[in-house]
């Protein structure tokens, strides 16, 4: 929440230029002394970093609303691909996936009708109502849901075990993965809103960890930690072997002085860095037409001063609601979009270091409430985040250079990888302590 | 007898567990009550503490391990903690003074200090890999059981065992031993008084010339010695691992709301109610049933939920609260 500030930052409408140049050059540094294919994968992260930053700064940025389970709106999105683009498992359908349709539709039922009792009776009766309706649906709901669960995961366990997909393209699995996140961002949003900010924050932190938590053990959604492999590539992005089996396009590698290998997988790079810039650009559009309608000042207002915004007339909750339903679900994207990158969906990556703090660490240094400041913190943090990996142990090894070789400077070799982490939150600390309006201001 | 033994399975699978468990998360709980209480913010970094704090303690005790010291039947890394607790209490009162000082100078909002605590969770999270690495470390030694099973079995002649290990012995009393001398500590002592009146009312307090910077740095000593015992518990116990002490974060606030934000009696409270749910929803309760209904085998495991959604118990709980309660059980900081 930046406090509103009239001095405007130094470099003025330089700024940004002056700092998504600076990104460029660090790109294109590291393609020419490391490689493209290198480079281009950093980039490719980083646009998909910038989407997410981009729904935590709706959050964030414009509303004030502490999300801390960012990763599981990511990893909710992910499991878009799974379950819109892979090929459907034969057989799994019939045999339990009605079952788990109705197994679910009973849990739906058992909490709307706990709701409605909630609303509709007053005092021990409504108390012993709840409770006995939960009770009740929960035993009818893991009835249903048991046995349908363990005839799908015996088909062929080995490499299904799963409901599988529907087969259709994988493009339209991204819209797809921001509909499952903003459809678990309403029913987070309807209880936990509406407290004070601190409770959404435990709150996000706790759906957050339940929706990895089921990512990695409902076997029968996506394999859990088995991993499911080979998730299709959306249209325009061919496969690296198609393409070196091309003769048209070893031809055209050729004539460029490029092997097909490292021809092939720049292309895939590039289409791919084509395909999310896209996206990005389309997000980044919505939002900046969002940020500057009457709509986008009417929730800076909310988050500046709620208090007189509901004196105003505003619906406060309500707004927040929305505006936390938006963010997630183009933090939904974000996790189908990665999903679909990787080509694969292991759920026991998900670490909320990873996926929730470090897009917070992103979305600060940009500029809460900017989103050209999102999209510049989301490429430059995912950048530092990969390169101190590498800068961690070379420093290391300066450091220790004159220690003698033991079993202290191999421990202080050993874990200099890790000082990725105190590097970021260093960066977040010295954010917010010395610029906390961040790298670009809101104007 | 089959009651008996129905009696004997339901002590040591979760009355025995779930006690050690909730008086770590009590422990927890009382630290992030206490931050909540007088700095008045959510400290993300409350996980990522206990685990600096028990790595410190882990060091020392191979410290103390390597010179020969041991404490006879007791764990060495009870020797350990003072130096643990004072290691931490440094770190965190040097983290005050860089990092939290300011923002209490300029009145900062509590979800900025939130912010703020995330970075320093990233911090000691780095910094806790670093000192110790990644990997899954066993640091008990000493007895390992003050009442082994096979000794119980021998004894009374039950099919089900009884096991008492000796850290969960450790544990609750250590827990308590800490949760005495604090209420004394905060009821009885001239400081712990402050620190009331500092949390009840900031304003009134400063003009009764209560000193600010004694109350936090109290504050944050207390935290520290809080979160490495309740860490090093948590360590002895079960294992030690800085991941899990990170995701321990949800049932330690969970307690903490439960209880009433800012009430200690309702920290420990908390604790309780998480653990002992956490562990009886994730218990399979078959073997049970099958002793207090004779002749019947039930066909499923009678298991609520999967010992992972383990966290998924203290978060409906919390839900609960939040909805219904939002004060806690012991009225403790209102919305």
């Amino acid at each position: 929440m930046s406090t509103h500030q009239p001095k405007a930052a130094r470099g003025g409408a330089l700024r940004a230029p002056l700092f998504f140049t600076i990104i460029a050059l660090l790109i294109a540094i590291e393609g020419m002394t490391r490689g493209w294919n290198g480079a281009l994968g950093i980039l490719n992260m980083g646009l998909i970093s910038a989407v997410i930053a981009l729904g935590l700064n709706l959050q964030w940025g414009y509303a004030g609303l502490f999300n801390s389970g960012v990763v599981g709106f990511v990893a909710l999105g992910g499991l878009a691909p799974v379950l819109v683009a892979m090929p459907p498992t034969p057989g799994a359908f019939a045999g339990g996936g009605w079952g788990i349709l109705i197994a679910l539709c009973i849990a739906v039922a058992t909490v709307v009708a706990a709701v409605w009792l909630n609303h509709n009776l007053k005092g021990k009766a409504r108390a012993v109502a709840i409770i006995v309706t939960l009770i009740a649906g929960f035993f009818l709901y893991r009835a249903v849901f048991d046995p349908a669960v363990a005839v799908i995961e015996k088909i062929n366990p080995s490499a299904q075990g799963n409901l599988g997909g529907l087969g259709l393209p994988t493009l339209i699995a991204w819209p797809v993965g921001a509909v499952l996140a903003a459809g678990a961002a309403w029913v987070v949003g309807k209880t936990a809103l509406g407290l004070r900010s601190d409770y959404l924050a435990i709150a996000t932190l706790g759906i957050g960890e339940i929706i990895v938590a089921v990512l990695r053990n409902e076997e029968w959604l996506a394999r859990g930690v088995l991993n499911v492999n080979g998730i299709p590539r959306p249209w325009p992005v061919p496969y690296e072997i198609d393409l070196q089996a091309n003769a048209d396009f070893i031809a055209r590698a050729a004539g460029m002085g490029l092997d097909p290998v490292t021809a092939s997988t720049i292309t895939v790079k590039l289409l791919w860095t084509a395909l999310f810039a896209l996206v990005l650009i389309g997000l980044l559009l919505l939002a900046q037409l969002a940020l500057k309608s009457p709509w986008g000042r009417m929730m800076r207002a909310i988050r500046d001063n709620e208090i007189a915004a509901a004196a105003m007339g505003k619906n406060v909750t309500r707004r927040h609601l929305q505006i936390f339903v938006l963010g997630a679900a183009v933090m939904g994207l974000g996790g189908a979009m990665m999903i679909s990158l990787d080509g694969q969906m292991t759920p026991s990556g998900y670490n909320p270091l990873r996926y929730t703090f470090l897009i917070w660490v992103m979305v600060i240094v940009g500029g809460s409430g900017n989103n050209w400041g999102s999209v510049l913190g989301g490429l430059l943090i995912w950048y530092l985040w990969i390169k101190a990996e590498v800068w961690g142990p070379t420093l290391m090894g300066l450091i220790t250079a004159h220690l003698s070789d033991g079993a202290v400077k191999q421990h202080l070799v050993d874990s200099a990888a890790h000082m990725r982490l105190i590097v970021m939150g260093l960066v977040l600390l010295l954010v917010l302590r010395f610029s906390p309006r961040g790298l670009l201001p809101e104007r | 007898m089959d009651l008996l033994n129905a009696l004997v399975a339901v002590l040591n699978y979760i009355i025995v567990p779930a006690t050690a468990y909730g008086a770590q998360l009590a422990l927890g709980a009382l630290g992030v009550t206490l931050i909540y209480g007088i700095l008045r913010f959510s400290n993300f970094a409350h996980g990522d503490t206990m685990a600096f704090g028990t790595a410190l303690t882990i060091l020392v005790t191979w410290g103390l391990q390597g010179m020969g010291i041991s404490a006879g039947p007791l764990p060495t890394a009870l020797l350990a903690l003072p130096f643990g607790i004072a290691l931490t209490a440094a770190f965190m009162l040097a983290t005050d003074r860089v990092v939290y000082r300011y923002y209490r100078r300029v009145r900062a909002a509590p979800v900025v200090l939130t912010m703020v605590s995330a970075g320093v969770m990233f911090v000691m999270n780095g910094l806790t890999r670093v000192l110790i690495g990644v990997d899954e470390i066993r640091f008990a030694d000493g007895a390992r059981f003050v009442i082994s099973p096979q000794e119980f079995k021998a004894w009374t002649g039950l099919a089900e065992p009884l096991a008492l290990r000796s850290t969960q012995v450790i544990t609750v009393v250590t827990a308590a031993l800490v949760v005495v001398w604090l209420f004394w500590f905060l009821a009885k002592t001239r400081t712990g008084k402050s620190m009331r009146a500092f949390s009840d009312n900031e304003d009134l307090a400063l003009l009764s010339g209560i000193d600010p910077n004694r109350v936090v740095a109290v504050t944050w000593i207390l935290a520290a010695a809080l979160t490495t015992i309740a860490g090093t518990l948590y360590g002895l116990d079960k294992t030690f691992k800085a991941f899990n002490y990170f995701q321990l974060l949800l049932p330690i606030f969970a307690a903490a709301v439960v209880g009433g934000l800012g009430s200690p009696i309702g920290a420990i409270a908390g604790g309780f109610v998480i653990a002992y749910s956490e562990v009886a929803v994730t218990y399979a309760w078959k073997k049970v049933a099958t002793y207090i209904v004779p002749g019947w085998e039930a066909d499923s495991l009678m298991q609520l939920l999967s010992t992972e959604y383990k966290f998924a118990v203290s978060f409906t709980i919390l839900i609960i609260v939040l909805l219904f309660k939002p004060t806690g059980l012991f009225k403790g900081k209102s919305v």
